[in-house]
This record gives C-alpha cells, structure tokens and sequence, in this order.
C-alpha cells in the first residue's frame, strides 16, 4: 500500500497507544475502569457515544447501500436516528440516576435476585458476542481491502489494539479512543460532502436531478422500495432500529460515565446532534459515490457496496484523501470494539463474578482484576470466533444484535421505571422471552435458511419469512415480562416507590 | 460518604426517607403527572410519525410525486424526521430544566429534610 496510508495508519495506532497510557495511570479503581469514575463532561460523553455508535457499518455500510439502493439505503440512517429520542425521553435519565456500572444494576435497583442479575447478564454477552463478531468480520474484510493484508492479520491487528485499550486504559481510555475517532469522522465527513456539493454548486435540487440520471435504476434511484420490497420486513427492521439502540449494553454504559442524569440529559442531546448531522451527511457521501465512483466500480470492490466512501474519497481527493478516510474508517471500528469489550467485561466482572458468584464481597482490587481478566476473555474467545466466522455474513448478527436489545433489555427497563406491578418473575420471563424469541426466529429465517446455495448459513426454505424478526420478538419481550409478572402476583410497592422517586428525583443516598 | 466509620453508615440506614410516604406526596405525584403529560403525547408523535414513513413507502407510492424539482415528498418527510428529531431535542432540554427544578425542590422539602427531622 502507499507510504501515505501506512503513515497515516501508524499515526492513528500511535495516538490511541499513546492516550492508553496516559489513561492507564489515572485508571485506579473500579469504577475509573468500567465508568471513567463517572467524570466526563456532558459534551465529552456525547461525542464519545457518538464515536461509539457510528460503527464502520454506519459509515461505510449506508453510503454504500445509499449509493446502490438510493432512497432504501437512508431508512437505516433515519431508524438510527430516531433510536436517539427513544434513549433521550425514556432511558438515559432514569439508567444514570438508578444503575451504576451494568443494566443489571439499575434493574436490581428494583430487585435482588440474582437471577434477574444473571438473565440481564446472559442478555448483555449475548448482544455483545453477536455485535462483537459483525464488527470484527466486516473490520477484517475491510481492512483486507484497505491495505490489502491477510484476513487473519487483519482480525488479529483490531483485536490486539482493543484489548491494550480497554485491558490498559479501561473506560477512560476507551473514551477518548471515541472521541478522537468521532472528530476525524465527522471530520471526513464534512470534507468529502463539501466536495460533493462543490461539485453541485451547493445546489441540492441540481443534485437530485443529476443523481436521477447517474445510475442504471433511473427515476427509481430515488424512489423507495429498491432494496426493500416486503413491508412486512421493512417494519420489523424499522422496529429493530428504532428501539435497539436503547437496549444496546455498550450504548448504555456510556450514561454512567456522566455524573447525573442532568449530566445523561446534556450528553444524549449532543450525541444526537452530532449523529443527525452525520446521518445527513450519508445522503452526500452516497450519491456522491454512484455519481463519481459508478455502480460497477462499487460493486467491484466490494459487492456489499462497503467501498463506496473510500473510493470516492479517491475520486474527489485523491490518494491523500483516500489515505485518511481509510485510517479513519480503522479508528472508527477500534473505537467500536474498544467499547463492546468493556461492555461485556462488566457483564462478566460485575454482575457475574463479583454480584453473583461473591455475592458482593470483594475488595475493590479484586473486582478490577477480575474485570481486566474479563476483557481478555472476552477479547480473546471473540478474536477466535471471528477468525472462524470469515464467510458468515455479518449483516445478520447485526440484526439479530439489535433485536435481541430491543426484545430482551427495552422491556425490562422500560417496566423496571415506570411499571408499579412489575416484579422478579415479570424481569425474569421478559428478558428470557425476549431473548429466545429473538434468537430462535432469526435461526428459521431468510437470513440462516436459503434455497441458494451460499446465501445464508444453510440451504433450505426458512421457516420464518422475515429476516430480522423484531415485529414478532419484541411483543413477546414485553408480553413475556407481563404473563411472568401478572403470574407471580408478587410485588414490593415499596421498593417501587423508592425506585420511582430515585429515578424522577435523581436523589442519591450518603453511602 | 466515603471515610466514614461502620457505625455512622448504620446511623444512615436506620434515618432512610420514607420513601412511600414521597411517592405519595402531592408534590411528587405533580412532577409525575407534569411528565407523563409531556413524555407521553410526544413518545407517541415521533413513534407514528416515524412509522408512517416505512408503512406509505411500503403500501402506497403517493411519496413518490415530485414537490420540489426533482426531490420528490418521499425526501422531504425523510428530512422532516431530522428536523422532528432536532426540535424536539431543543423542546426535551427546555422542559427537562422545568423538571429539575421540582426535582430539587422535592429533594430539599421532603428527602433531605426528612434525614434531619427522623
């Protein structure tokens, strides 16, 4: 590869090693490792939940699917979107003013069994390993591209890069991680958009107009229903978008960086600023690419349409330019993985090992090693898995990532804030359900079943006709949790009361 | 808080707010009616709002008619979640530090009040 791309790859390699270390001596205790001791500043933590939701999925995947599908190809950047009011008027408040460092934390803020803690752990790994696995696939294959290295090479530079972050420099340096990622990104992302519109003369209607002409689908470019032609599907996957993010363990963790829910509040506002504006963006960098890179050059690259951005930073700036988007199409999925591992460490850590198996009797030094031995784990078993899963297409993990969020972990937050009856049981089967539901009926669907040969994971008729099954899933999430409750008919209206005004009140006890 | 002796947490636990007695008081159930009133309408705006979208793009074509030049209505209600979601994030912050503030009041007049009174 060029000199400049190398260049450019070691310069980010450099800084993220370099703020590892500085973190690494201002992480000291549990909570500085799994929450930056709570001390970012709103603004800070909302660029860093950007960095850490703007996956190279986001950025690679939809200018691609926009620049092949046109109009279908923006439903994911809306439903994303969108996701962002859900976490802003329902969630972020009331999980920084009850949780501490996990989702099992603000549940057991309701109640103590460990089961509960238990089932909202298996949930967190299982989201966390599925995502885990897309993100390192898609990375691998993409960097494969970008550099033209091994696969395996590839996999193993990302995954020994997130491990010395989160395993060195915890939360804090995860963080920043984010945040440097999230302002070359959107940095990226301005440059190629000015150019596009250069091209225009800043004309929006003049773009439509010739985007229109640009490909072979003519009118229908910029028509919806190119990629999308069962409605059926297109709901469930809207419904996906829209409620996972706000059930996805990584994205929830950020709150409890902040130090109060005024703090959440200012956080979630910037972090959908910055997301919006990126989303619209995707709108330029895709039509940008059909027009001045072409179809056949996209899909030659990449048949998923993920080159679509790089090569049309090419196009417009050259090798210079295809060189930093590149590097920071590697920040950006470092800066992803970076913050699942973490995420799933806490799982582990926290509520398995320290809550569940100590039953809360550990030291604090305990607690950190064990969360470090966590992120090893967790590093190490989905490195391996990724290097087995190469051909597995990684849009269904993804899928099936947000569906099991939004039908396993929504239900039970939504219930455990505003919902006065609800009680262990009712945690119990909705998260169970939720996340059963989710997982067997993406296992008959399109997605793992197909009449082709080389589709999908096996050759057959699937079962279930939608390939993302959030329209069936996420009822049952929530109808499971509210058979278990009215079942058990137990419930503590005490304990409800203290949560509802912890919650609303953001009042915290002297410890 | 941290530094403190075992006897002084004990001192803490026995003196915890009535936390029931709270939930029922009229200030608390105020703030809860003034947010449900809030959270409730617009929860249910954005979600059909957003919703509409993929069900007229699914089932009818209508979208598809040119409004302005050739960006067509299918674009514009597309923008118009954009602009949905930014001002309604402005409108969310605004009444959010309505809220805080009742919040604080409830803190003030009942819970931490009450530690010192018990």
């Amino acid at each position: 590869m060029d000199t400049i791309v190398i260049v450019l790859f070691l310069a980010i390699v450099f800084l993220t090693l370099a703020i590892t270390y500085y973190a690494s001596r201002n992480t000291k205790t549990t909570g500085d490792f799994y929450t930056a001791g709570g001390s970012l500043t709103g603004i800070q933590n909302g660029i860093a939940i950007s960095g850490d939701y703007l996956s190279a999925a986001s950025f690679l995947g939809i200018a691609g699917a926009i620049a092949l599908y046109g109009f279908d190809g923006f439903f994911y950047s809306i439903g994303f979107l969108i996701a962002y009011l859900v976490v802003m008027f329902l969630v972020a408040e009331p999980l920084r003013n009850l949780g501490k460092y996990t989702i099992a934390d603000m549940i057991n803020a309701r109640f103590d069994a460990k089961k509960v803690r238990g089932a909202a752990a298996l949930s967190t790994v299982t989201i966390v390993i599925f995502y885990m696995i897309a993100q390192l696939v898609g990375a691998g294959a993409l960097i494969q591209l970008l550099f033209g290295i091994d696969y395996w090479i590839a996999v193993l530079i990302v995954g020994v890069m997130m491990t010395i972050y989160v395993l060195f420099g915890g939360m804090i340096a995860t963080s920043w991680v984010q945040i440097t990622k999230a302002v070359l990104l959107m940095a990226g992302m301005i440059i190629i958009s000015f150019l596009v519109l250069l091209k225009y003369n800043f004309d929006l209607g003049f773009m439509f107009s010739e985007v229109k002409t640009a490909t072979s689908h003519g009118a229908d470019y910029l028509n919806p229903g190119l990629q999308y032609t069962n409605p059926l599907g297109t709901l469930s996957l809207m419904l996906a978008l829209v409620l996972g993010t706000s059930g996805l363990p990584h994205i929830l963790m950020r709150f409890f960086t902040v130090k109060d829910a005024k703090t959440a509040r200012s956080s979630v506002i910037t972090a959908t600023w910055t997301i919006g504006i990126f989303y619209i963006l995707t709108l330029f960098l895709g039509f940008g690419a059909a027009a001045f890179v072409g179809e056949q050059q996209i899909i030659a690259a990449n048949p998923g349409g993920n080159m679509a951005a790089p090569l049309l930073a090419q196009a417009l700036g050259g090798d210079i330019l295809f060189a930093f988007i590149s590097a920071v199409a590697f920040a950006t999925i470092l800066a992803v993985v970076a913050g699942l591992v973490l995420s799933g460490a806490s799982a582990f850590a926290h509520d398995l090992y320290a809550q569940i198996i100590k039953k809360g009797n550990v030291t604090d030094r305990q607690q950190m090693l064990a969360a470090r031995y966590a992120a090893l784990a967790v590093s190490v078993f989905s490195i391996v898995l990724a290097l087995f899963a190469q051909s597995l297409n990684v849009a269904f993990l993804v899928s099936l990532a947000f569906c099991i969020a939004a039908s396993a972990n929504l239900p039970v937050i939504l219930y455990t804030v505003y919902w006065k009856k609800f009680n262990t049981a009712g945690a119990v089967t909705a998260l169970l359900s939720g996340l059963f539901s989710a997982l067997i009926l993406v296992s008959m669907s399109p997605s793992v079943f197909s009449p082709v040969e080389g589709a999908a994971l096996f050759v057959g008729d699937p079962i279930f006709p939608l390939e993302n099954p959030a329209l069936i899933s996420v009822p049952l999430g929530f109808l499971g949790g509210y058979i278990g409750t009215k079942i058990s008919k137990k419930s503590d209206p005490v304990r409800y009361a203290e949560v509802t005004v912890k919650a609303n009140t953001g009042y915290k006890e002297a410890r | 808080m941290n530094g403190e002796s075992g006897s002084a947490k004990e001192y803490q636990t026995e003196k915890r707010p009535d936390f029931v007695k709270v939930e029922n008081s009229t200030q608390f159930k105020r703030l809860i009616r003034e947010k449900k009133k809030f959270t409730i309408p617009i929860t249910i705006f954005f979600m059909v709002f957003y919703f509409l979208l993929p069900i007229l793009t699914s089932y009818t074509t209508f979208l598809n008619t040119p409004a302005i030049g050739d960006i067509s209505w299918v674009w514009l209600f597309a923008f118009a979640q954009f602009i949905m979601t930014f001002t309604l994030s402005i409108v969310y912050v605004k009444k959010a530090s309505g809220f805080d503030k009742q919040a604080e009041q409830i803190i003030a007049d009942q819970l931490e009040k009450g530690e010192d009174d018990a």
